[in-house]
């Protein structure tokens, strides 16, 4: 029996799972009844954006972030995850929710991999092998005439999807439930054994495995996730849009992202890509809008560079909460 | 006494360079082991070997009669061979406590996880920082904390590399007590130091390393003043 009395010796055991689920719902569904009020179509359009992003931040941040492994693949994931739904569609028919579901796989499988053939590399070396995957992914899919080539490919969208207003809130509404799922997994897995074993490896990996923590299949399970859940961010992309290309799918402005708003907000934790994404990709949206979409990467270099230089540990750092 | 951990003609070759040649060592279940010899002779090198950080090298390790070569060094703190490093290496991010925990929520007690890691706080007289971070400890809390995390699951054979490095001699005598406290409670140790006063105050058996050779085996007293050795640390006469 311990001698020493905490405050709360079992608290770091005790982490209560129905008060986040509960607000993460209620937030969205006070969201999506805010654009349901304005009523205009482009409040879908750009939410659908934002919430892309908080999905592909939140998935990055998994092995980015918990790890400290930099994946500078993201795009790559993405792509795939949107290229996995053109192919089911082509292939078996399969309409966005099957497609989202058989995105989860792929790029899983396909994490699950790249973790296994790049995990035994650190630092910068990991970061380049995973920026590699993006390049052997994107020439594979500009030489493959079945999911459109270099040409693209087109996904004809209904009008309305019943009993949705349009097709805007339709997909606008599977973007806001993956966001939720994302950041519940995102938060589940920070306080979970998994979690705790990844800061582990991410404060020092040579400790962790000599204590005992099992590294190599923990990073496994982390670029597993991490890959699924970049995939479901791109599965709904070809929805979206109508319309994917190779350029579109594997632009340098999902791999920047990716990366630039988990660093903002607060790498490591839950909240953190959520706060940067919904900041970096609101003034993304608010500057393709007055001024240009040429001007998106430009903005997020210099906040990166701004937050880099006087606020390291992102925006809740400020606040003491990492 | 039963054997705990036998080495056989281990060795170890860095390109052309060998740092490890062909040691072998029996130690005994409870023994307080000493492990000396000048930098460069292969002490830590053994260790890693040991510990399973040089994933290859010539020779047999054994644990408790279990063979220990290709098992990753997590496998091997798992079956009781527990470590520490030269210099500390805490997880920075997480508090003390989690630090301790971390070693237990991979070995199959998770559910005992906390009970356990503040037992291990308390045997080092860490329990009343708990909830601190690792940079909020002195130099010699932060050895503390590592050997804490390294009894976390109840190690059968615990190697403490140069533990004492840069402490004073009262914070030295302080980890002496540590050791010999564990040891006294069944813990196969050890220690690798350069600090004499505490191979000498904690080892009952003392080898000395020499070129990545192996050039005395014996007590303490008797080891010290072979000539050998002191032609190792001194220079020849």
């Amino acid at each position: 029996m311990s001698a020493t009395t905490l405050t709360d010796p079992r608290g770091a055991d005790r982490i209560r799972h129905l008060p986040f689920w509960l607000g993460a719902v209620g937030v969205a569904l006070a969201v999506f009844l805010a654009l349901r009020l304005i009523g205009n179509e482009y409040g879908y359009y750009a939410g659908y954006f934002v919430l892309q992003y908080v999905v592909l931040a939140s998935a990055w941040n998994i092995l980015g972030g918990y790890a400290g492994y930099v994946n500078f693949g993201a795009a790559g994931f993405l792509a795939a995850g949107a290229y996995t739904a053109i192919f089911v569609r082509k292939a078996f028919g399969f309409d966005l929710i099957p497609g989202i579901l058989c995105a989860a796989v792929v790029t899983g499988l396909l994490g699950l991999g790249t973790g296994y053939l790049t995990l035994r590399l650190r630092g910068v070396y990991f970061s380049i092998a995973t920026l590699c995957l993006a390049v052997v992914l994107q020439t594979l899919v500009v030489n493959w005439d079945y999911v459109g080539g270099s040409r693209g490919a087109y996904v004809i969208r209904p009008m309305t999807i019943p009993p949705f207003a349009s097709y805007g809130e339709y997909i606008f509404l599977v973007m806001l439930a993956l966001a939720v799922i994302t950041v519940g997994i995102a938060r589940t897995v920070e306080v979970s054994r998994l979690g705790r074993g990844l800061q582990a490896i991410r404060d020092n990996e040579r400790a962790a495995e000599a204590v005992g923590v099992p590294t190599l299949r923990l990073k496994l399970m982390a670029t597993a996730l991490c890959g699924a859940l970049m995939g479901v961010a791109g599965a709904p992309l070809p929805y979206y849009s109508g319309y994917l290309n190779p350029d579109a799918a594997f632009s340098l402005a999902f791999a920047v992202n990716a990366i630039a708003m988990p660093l903002i907000g607060g790498a490591g934790t839950w909240a953190g890509p959520v706060i940067g994404a919904v900041l970096l990709a609101s003034l993304q949206q608010a500057a393709t809008v007055t001024i240009s979409s040429a001007l998106n990467l430009w903005i997020v270099g210099w906040i990166l560079v701004i937050f880099v230089t006087i606020a390291p540990r992102g925006i809740l750092g400020w606040f003491g909460k990492r | 006494m039963s054997i705990l951990l036998k080495a056989e003609r281990v060795g170890k070759r860095f390109g052309g360079f060998v740092a490890l040649q062909e040691v072998d060592l029996e130690l005994r279940t409870g023994e307080r082991l000493g492990l000396i010899g000048p930098n460069g002779s292969g002490k830590s090198t053994f260790v890693n070997c040991i510990s399973g950080d040089f994933a290859q090298h010539d020779g047999q390790v054994t644990l408790a009669g279990q063979p220990l070569n290709g098992l990753k060094p997590n496998e091997r703190a798992r079956r009781g061979l527990a470590r520490t490093f030269q210099l500390p290496q805490p997880f920075n991010s997480l508090s003390v406590l989690e630090n301790v925990r971390i070693p237990l929520l991979f070995s199959g007690a998770a559910a005992e996880a906390t009970p356990r890691a503040m037992e291990c706080l308390d045997q080092v007289e860490l329990g009343p920082k708990a909830l601190k971070l690792p940079r909020e400890l002195t130099q010699v809390e932060q050895r503390r904390l590592e050997l804490a995390r390294a009894i976390a699951l109840r190690p059968q054979l615990l190697i403490a590399d140069e533990a004492m490095a840069g402490l004073s001699n009262a914070e030295v005598d302080e980890i002496v007590a540590l050791l010999l406290r564990l040891n006294g409670q069944g813990v196969t140790i050890i220690m690798i130091e350069h600090i004499m006063r505490a191979v000498t105050a904690f080892a009952e058996r003392l080898i000395v390393f020499v070129a990545g050779r192996k050039i005395a085996d014996g007590v303490p007293r008797e080891v010290l003043a072979l000539r050998e050795v002191e032609d190792a640390y001194l220079g020849k006469q």
